[in-house]
């Protein structure tokens, strides 16, 4: 385990987290009325944001276990899609579409993203050797 | 006076759980695509019975383990002997890290299609309040989750698979973990208490 400091990877990543929910909630909690979209996107493009912030922090560690990341991630990243893919299955199912669809799918892309990053990280900066 | 006897069986023998080929156990896999396939199923048909079947047994599981972890197991293990603690994590956490997202990928899936189902998300229901009180608790609670516990538990079951499990890092996350647990587990009693308000109008 290193102990140099490390980035705010999970700090960013949970920030990240907290902003999706907030948009799928704000969006959620209007339907099946009109749900007014800007708060929901600026909500949005905030998270996209931390989680590419993060993405630009990992490329700047030094030694870092880029073999063991790109591993869970990518499995981690498998199972994710399928949840993810749950729940948009049910908004499509249900004639969600236009603006609202668009916010959904986007925001499920990010948490779908977003947790194999966490996982992936904090696998590879805990347990970096094989 | 003769001495005592010895035992005629010795202290119990602990067989160390044998490190396994995967992080998640792949037997299990068949079992949540068949979990899966039946909710897609349930979705599609939009019938009552089988989207409150989904969604409740679900909900129980999710809320009656994460209760439990919580709030029993959590401080048992906590307060364990670092050995016993990796044995239990390493029997424990993989089929936990398979069972968890299942439970949650129904009980919200299957919620969602029985809320539109019975118009208990439409922001023109009478407990619509209550209603989306269930979203911030699911959502904090989705947060920790997936972004502090899941990982910690990941974590951990690599560090299992090595020969020589280094004991601080295992402590360290398992702490994580253990805190974690905790406050979902107090978390899902205010699930209880909205869903409880919203099943009886």
């Amino acid at each position: 385990m290193t102990e140099q400091r490390q980035p705010p990877i999970i700090q960013l990543g949970v920030a990240s987290m907290v902003l999706i929910v907030a948009a799928g909630i704000t969006l959620v909690s209007h339907l099946p009325n009109a749900v007014p979209l800007a708060v929901p996107w600026i909500l949005l493009a905030a998270s996209a944001a931390a989680l590419v912030a993060n993405a630009f922090l990992l490329t700047r560690i030094e030694g870092f276990a880029w073999a063991r990341f790109t591993t869970v991630a990518k499995w981690t990243l498998a199972a994710y899609t399928v949840t993810a893919g749950m729940l948009e299955y049910t908004f499509i199912r249900n004639h969600t579409s236009g603006g609202p669809l668009v916010v959904l799918t986007l925001s499920l892309v990010v948490y779908a993203i977003n947790v194999p990053v966490l996982v992936a990280y904090t696998v590879a900066h805990y347990v970096p050797e094989d | 006076m003769a001495a005592a006897a010895p035992p005629a069986h010795g202290p119990p023998h602990v067989v160390p759980a044998r490190v396994p080929d995967s992080i998640v156990p792949l037997r299990g896999l068949p079992i949540v695509g068949v979990v899966f396939a039946l909710l897609i199923v349930a979705i599609a048909s939009d019938k009552l019975w089988p989207l409150e079947f989904f969604h409740v047994a679900a909900g129980a599981l999710w809320t009656g383990i994460d209760l439990f972890l919580g709030l029993v197991l959590g401080p048992i293990l906590g307060s364990m002997a670092v050995p016993s603690r990796i044995e239990l994590t390493r029997r424990l956490m993989p089929k936990l890290a398979l069972i968890m997202p299942v439970l949650v990928t129904c009980t919200l899936a299957a919620g969602w299609q029985l809320g539109l189902h019975l118009g208990t998300v439409d922001s023109a229901y009478m407990n619509h309040d209550w209603i989306v009180a269930s979203y911030i608790v699911v959502g904090v609670m989705a947060v920790i989750a997936l972004a502090v516990l899941e990982p910690a538990n990941i974590a951990v079951l690599f560090e299992l698979r090595k020969e020589n499990p280094n004991g601080m890092v295992i402590g360290k996350l398992m702490k994580r973990f253990i805190y974690t647990a905790g406050i979902t587990g107090v978390m899902q009693i205010a699930t209880l208490v909205i869903m409880t308000k919203v099943a009886i109008g």
